[in-house]
């Protein structure tokens, strides 16, 4: 079979990193081939390459085996490649026509009309269900995912590239995506799918590519290798990615939710009636796909947005009309979804960040005067107990750490203030296997020393090798709560999608 | 009655040609902010275009030029030598990643300081005052038509078409083509503009260049129409600023900007002709003078909180 | 050797830092560069121009005095911005905050009794000249925490709103009956300034402000380096989310800073009307609230570079006044000030290209230092 896409020795340097490093890919006419790597191991800044976001410093790029340099998008367009990135790449504001035709308008003044039409052509041909009219910050991210794959077809794209596409999803829409992947396959386009979850290229590819840390390692038939190897192939050495954990029978309960509504950012009802507990030494995880009322709910119990009506206990006192402050010298401490916006002043060094929550106590302050060297101190002892490593120690810019590193510094201060609920809120997105690790075991060992962990992730792997129980939440809703130990991924899924366990029968 | 009458035959002509200038600077606003490039230098750009067309008029009428064609050019050259300016702001802010805010407040100094230093070179002194401005003509046939022919047909200035001219294409080119949901999705979401295989820079070029030409023929329309001279002592009084603050009041919306420029322009004309307007004649000269800003901070207030800005306005890409 | 030019590359640290005084040198020549130019195009002789402003900036004692003198408003203008600056806030409303802190402190010049004291005196008119600054600040932050109303639009509206005050309450409280467009000259004793510092700088304008500036910058300096309430706003000013999350009030911050910002402008309305100068023009919008931005930005924001900034550009505006004797128009100061500015709004590009020089450097070095350990 012929090789409709070739890039060999591709190597491209960051200040700083090399990016990728002497890299082949060879991707075959009409199959599903899977590009398998940790995170930060070069898989999207390759794909970037092909498809001309980036230029790469070493190396040849050929399709259909004529070598081809691409310098900008367009380019790949002409070559026939399409990219559905991690990050949409959809204006929220304009409807699903406009954000399809921009940049491939066509004439001076645009017909969205003969657009709309072509669109809902193509969206019926493959089964794509999208209505044109629509904006884009009222669809669901399925449907937006949905509308990025229009995008490429819109643009008569026969190479596809898809950049993680199933982190937004939900279980069963992850299953819709496989089988639209392999109808696009059957029709005869190829298709590259950049993943770090080995049961998915197991589920749809034919083979893959394995790259670690920017270099490549190999590529393998996928029918022929185990998910372990495969595993192994990308971290480098065997990995088991399940927590030992023992068990444990929770304590009284630290945080009650009584049915609590919060208003998200547009006004309306974010989270709705909800209700839930969380007890001392119990990991409870709230499982859901992103923008379902997990922002707004940590937001409330923090603090960070006002609640609407409900309760919110916090050993026993209503914390819900008090301020952040309060609630954190309360015992609250919360490990924030986005460790560069919200956990860190990027701008400032480590020592700093590290008591950003209690300058002005003593002893970090007396009398409105920091003392320097008592913060040095609290600070290193941090950064030694969590393995924290930068270039000059307590004296780095937080911003010049690693993402794992910056990661390990928010829960070292989040943990030494020994809360006794600590609210962990996609707490290893973005990481490598190694960071992953050491964050599962820190916030195990908080629940192993009897507190209450509260732990937020998109990824149902995570919720299930955490949670003493999980909690779904669905449009703002609690769907149930379930022990680990009495459900699966399947029937979690189904939650995650609005259906409660009860319903199922009729839906079945 | 007619004591009314008369009132408001005075103040709508005047609100009209006050409204023009600012409607201009908002609307060269527009264009930058919606590329996704804060534009805090509109006062300076049109301030630029103030003293280039009384420097170009002046000149060309000491030729012996044609007054309306010496005007003409005098227009054309206000709108380039802003849009030159404007260049310095969007190398800053597009190529250089500087600081949005900085860069413009650098180019507001560096406009009143080079044009006054170029106004001393030329004519010596600060102030550069042309002969005569445009002649306000009546409209043929609209002009007569009860109320709204003295209102707004009558006296008219010809940059007032040519104004709304301009607003009315914008208005075409920001909705109905390409350009303009290029422009528009540049300033949302530049990152899916750069992966749709369009150049974000250049589209926000043309912007930040679009915001000077605009801002500069508000410049020029402000110096040929009521203010007959470039002053650099008292520079065209924080019109630039209040064009900014229309575009917020407006919501970043040709419409609403139309309509906020209005609100503002009569509130200048009431503070520049108070004096002849019985029942506020009596009002301080400095009460009357701040009125308008007072009324433009609490347009502020009422609409800042529930902004509508370019979600990725002043963030470098 | 491959895999020790991937060791360099993956040091980025043992590059040496640039230092923000190498940023600021290369701003101001830079700055001088573009005047020069400007000098040369309408037909004149730079060096000439910059030694008539070097002149008239520093040729005798009361020329000196008098450099001090115009620096003190500068030094307290380019603090005034530096603060809010290090909150977040663009305080582009420092002539309005100087207009009210002048107007105010004119007013009770000419209306406290004479027979006062004056180290009274001073103390009120100093308290005075901050509490009106403070408050004029205060309404913009206000705005802007509550109403979320843009400092720069809030603060150019406030800075109109004062020039018309002031514009009504010259002329209705210190009025001059000679001349319709200022207030009344202020009398000495009244002022800033004293005999003992005019007799030894040669009847210059120096005056006590001076030193008020310079307690200024100590005070700012603590505030920001040692104090919770300096680490509270910087915290805000460096990333608003985090300093929320961490429990910090931002609008109480908000509001904080821009009162302290707003009273060192109200002092420096204070030194400029009260002290270099002793009375009021109608009319006239200060441009201290702009110069003060450029003093900030060279500066880098810190009181010690805020000081050497407001030298710099006191001894320009001061210098200026020579510069006719050359035919050069005197604006050619604030084109100046005004490119440096621009400059330092592009600090990166010239920090960028001294990276870019020590990296070279470096990199240099290591090359040697490798080839001796090979031998």
């Amino acid at each position: 079979m012929s090789h409709v896409i070739e890039m060999l020795g591709i190597r491209k340097e960051f200040p700083g990193i090399v990016a990728n490093d002497n890299i082949n890919l060879q991707v075959e006419e009409g199959e599903i081939h899977a590009i398998l790597g940790e995170n930060g191991a070069g898989k999207s800044t390759l794909m970037s390459i092909l498809f001309g976001l980036y230029q790469a410093d070493k190396g040849i790029i050929k399709v259909r085996g004529k070598e081809v340099s691409i310098k900008n998008p367009n380019d790949a367009f002409d070559l026939g490649i399409g990219m559905v990135h991690q990050h949409f790449q959809l204006v929220h504001n304009f409807t699903v026509a406009e954000n399809i035709i921009l940049g491939k308008e066509g004439g001076f003044v645009y017909d969205i009309k003969s657009a709309s039409k072509k669109i809902k052509e193509i969206s019926r041909c493959y089964g794509l269900e999208i209505e044109p009219d629509m904006i884009i910050e009222d669809i669901t991210v399925g449907m937006q995912q949905r509308v990025e794959i229009l995008k490429m077809l819109y643009r008569d794209a026969d190479i596809l590239i898809f950049d993680e596409p199933t982190a937004v999803l939900t279980p069963q829409e992850i299953e819709e995506l496989m089988s639209i992947m392999k109808n696009l396959a059957a029709e005869g386009k190829s298709i590259i799918l950049i993943t770090h979850k080995l049961d998915e290229i197991k589920q749809v590819a034919d083979r893959c590519t394995i790259i670690r840390r920017g270099k490549f390692i190999d590529v393998v038939d996928v029918a022929k290798t185990s998910v372990n190897d495969m595993a192994a192939m990308m971290v480098g050495r065997p990995v088991s990615f399940k927590v030992e954990k023992a068990p444990k029978t929770p304590g009284d309960a630290v945080l009650e939710i009584e049915n609590l509504n919060v208003l998200n950012n547009k006004g309306v009802l974010g989270v709705k009636d909800f209700s839930l507990s969380v007890r001392k030494g119990e990991i409870v995880g709230i499982a859901g796909v992103d923008g379902n009322g997990q922002t707004e709910l940590i937001e409330a119990i923090t603090g960070l947005r006002k609640i609407k009506d409900g309760k919110i206990k916090f050993l026993g006192e209503d914390i819900s009309s008090l301020s952040i402050k309060e609630r954190n010298d309360r015992g609250l401490g919360h490990i924030p979804e986005d460790r560069q916006k919200r956990g860190l002043i990027l701008s400032f060094p480590i020592l700093y960040n590290m008591v950003i929550k209690d300058f002005e106590k003593n002893p970090f302050s007396k009398k409105g005067i920091l003392d320097k060297e008592v913060i040095r101190k609290y600070s290193q002892d941090i950064v030694d107990k969590f393995d924290v490593r930068s270039g000059e120690g307590v004296d780095s810019l937080a911003g010049m750490l690693s993402g794992g590193n910056q990661q390990k510094a928010i829960i070292g201060r989040e943990v030494s203030l020994d809360p006794d609920l600590l609210i962990a809120v996609q707490p290893t997105r973005g990481l490598d296997v190694g960071a992953i690790e050491f964050i599962h075991e820190a916030i195990v060992a908080q629940r192993d020393k009897g507190k209450a962990v509260l732990l937020v992730s998109f990824e149902l792997d995570e919720i299930f090798n955490l949670s003493d129980r999980i909690a779904v939440i669905s449009g703002g809703k609690l769907i149930d709560i379930v022990k680990t130990e009495d459900t699966d991924v399947h029937e979690v899924g189904l939650m995650m999608a609005g259906i409660k366990k009860d319903d199922k029968e009729e839906v079945r | 009655m007619n004591g009314i009458w008369d009132v408001i035959k005075i103040i709508i002509p005047g609100a009209i040609a006050y409204t023009m200038p600012i409607l201009m600077g908002a609307l060269g606003g527009l264009y930058s902010e919606r590329s996704g490039v804060t534009n805090l230098c509109i006062e300076g750009l049109m301030l630029f275009g103030c003293f280039a067309s009384a420097a170009t008029i002046v000149k060309l009428q000491a030729l012996g030029m044609d007054y309306t064609l010496s005007i003409v050019c005098g227009i054309c050259v206000a709108m380039l030598a802003s849009m030159a300016l404007s260049y310095l702001h969007a190398l800053a802010s597009i190529k250089l990643k500087a600081d949005q805010t900085i860069s413009g407040t650098a180019i507001n100094m560096v406009s009143s300081a080079l044009s006054l230093f170029l106004a001393q070179t030329i004519t010596g002194s600060g102030n550069i005052t042309i002969v005569r401005g445009i002649v306000r003509r009546n409209i043929p046939l609209l002009s007569k038509i009860p109320v709204l022919g003295p209102l707004f047909f009558s006296q008219t200035y010809w940059t007032t078409w040519l104004c709304l001219l301009v607003w009315g294409a914008s208005f075409f080119l920001l909705y109905k083509t390409n350009f303009g949901l290029r422009l528009r999705a540049c300033g949302e979401h530049p990152s899916a503009v750069a992966s749709a295989g369009v150049n974000v820079h250049k589209m926000r070029y043309i912007g930040v260049l679009l915001s000077g030409v605009l801002s500069g023929l508000g410049g020029a329309v402000i110096l040929v129409t009521y203010a007959g001279e470039y002053n650099s002592g008292a520079g065209i009084n924080g019109l630039g600023f209040l064009a900014i603050s229309a575009l917020i009041f407006g919501q970043w919306k040709p419409l609403g900007i139309l309509g906020s420029t209005a609100f503002f322009g009569l509130f200048m004309t009431i503070a520049n002709t108070g004096r002849v307007i019985p029942g506020i004649a009596n009002i301080p000269t400095g009460f009357l003078g701040l009125f308008p800003y007072l009324a433009t901070l609490i347009a502020l207030i009422l609409s800042s909180k529930k902004s509508r800005a370019p979600l990725a306005s002043g963030q470098p890409f | 050797m491959k895999k020790e030019t991937a060791k360099v590359i993956k040091k980025p640290l043992e590059v040496k830092k640039v230092p923000s005084f190498l940023v600021s040198i290369s701003t101001v020549f830079l700055g001088v560069l573009a005047g020069s130019i400007l000098i040369l195009m309408i037909g004149k002789n730079p060096i000439k121009g910059f030694e008539r402003l070097l002149f008239g900036a520093f040729s005798n004692v009361r020329r000196v005095g008098n450099t001090l003198s115009m620096s003190t408003q500068l030094i307290l203008m380019g603090l005034s911005f530096s603060f809010a600056y290090k909150t977040g806030l663009f305080n582009i409303g420092g002539s309005g905050q100087m207009l009210m802190g002048g107007i105010v402190s004119t007013i009770l010049g000419h209306y406290l009794p004479s027979s006062m004291p004056k180290p009274l005196y001073v103390v009120i008119v100093v308290m005075a000249a901050l509490a009106t600054g403070a408050l004029w600040g205060l309404i913009t932050g206000f705005l802007k925490a509550k109403f979320n109303v843009h400092e720069v639009v809030s603060s150019i509206m406030l800075n109109w709103i004062a020039f018309w005050l002031c514009y009504d309450f010259i002329p209705r409280f210190v009025k001059d009956q000679a001349i319709a467009v200022k207030s009344k000259p202020l009398p000495l004793s009244r002022t800033l300034g004293t005999e003992w510092l005019r007799n030894v700088t040669g009847m210059s304008t120096l005056n006590f402000g001076f030193l008020f500036a310079i307690i200024a910058c100590i005070v700012v300096w603590f505030i920001l380096e040692k104090t919770t309430l300096g680490f509270n706003l910087k915290a805000v000013g460096a990333n608003k989310y985090c300093a929320e999350y961490a429990g910090i009030k931002i609008h109480k911050s908000i509001m904080i800073s821009m009162a302290i910002a707003g009273s060192l402008a109200g002092l420096a309305g204070l030194t400029y009307y009260c002290g270099y100068s002793n009375l009021m023009e109608m009319g006239k919008m200060p441009n201290e609230g702009f110069d003060g931005i450029a003093v900030a930005l060279l500066g880098n924001c810190s009181p010690i570079g805020v000081f050497f900034a407001a030298i710099f550009f006191g001894a320009l505006k001061m210098g200026k006044g020579s510069l006719a004797a050359t035919g050069i128009p005197t604006e050619l100061a604030d084109t100046i000030i005004a490119t440096i500015i621009y400059f330092a709004a592009t600090s990166i590009l010239i920090a960028s290209f001294w990276k870019k020089v020590f990296k070279k450097c470096y990199e240099k070095k290591l090359a040697k230092y490798e080839g001796e350990e090979k031998k």
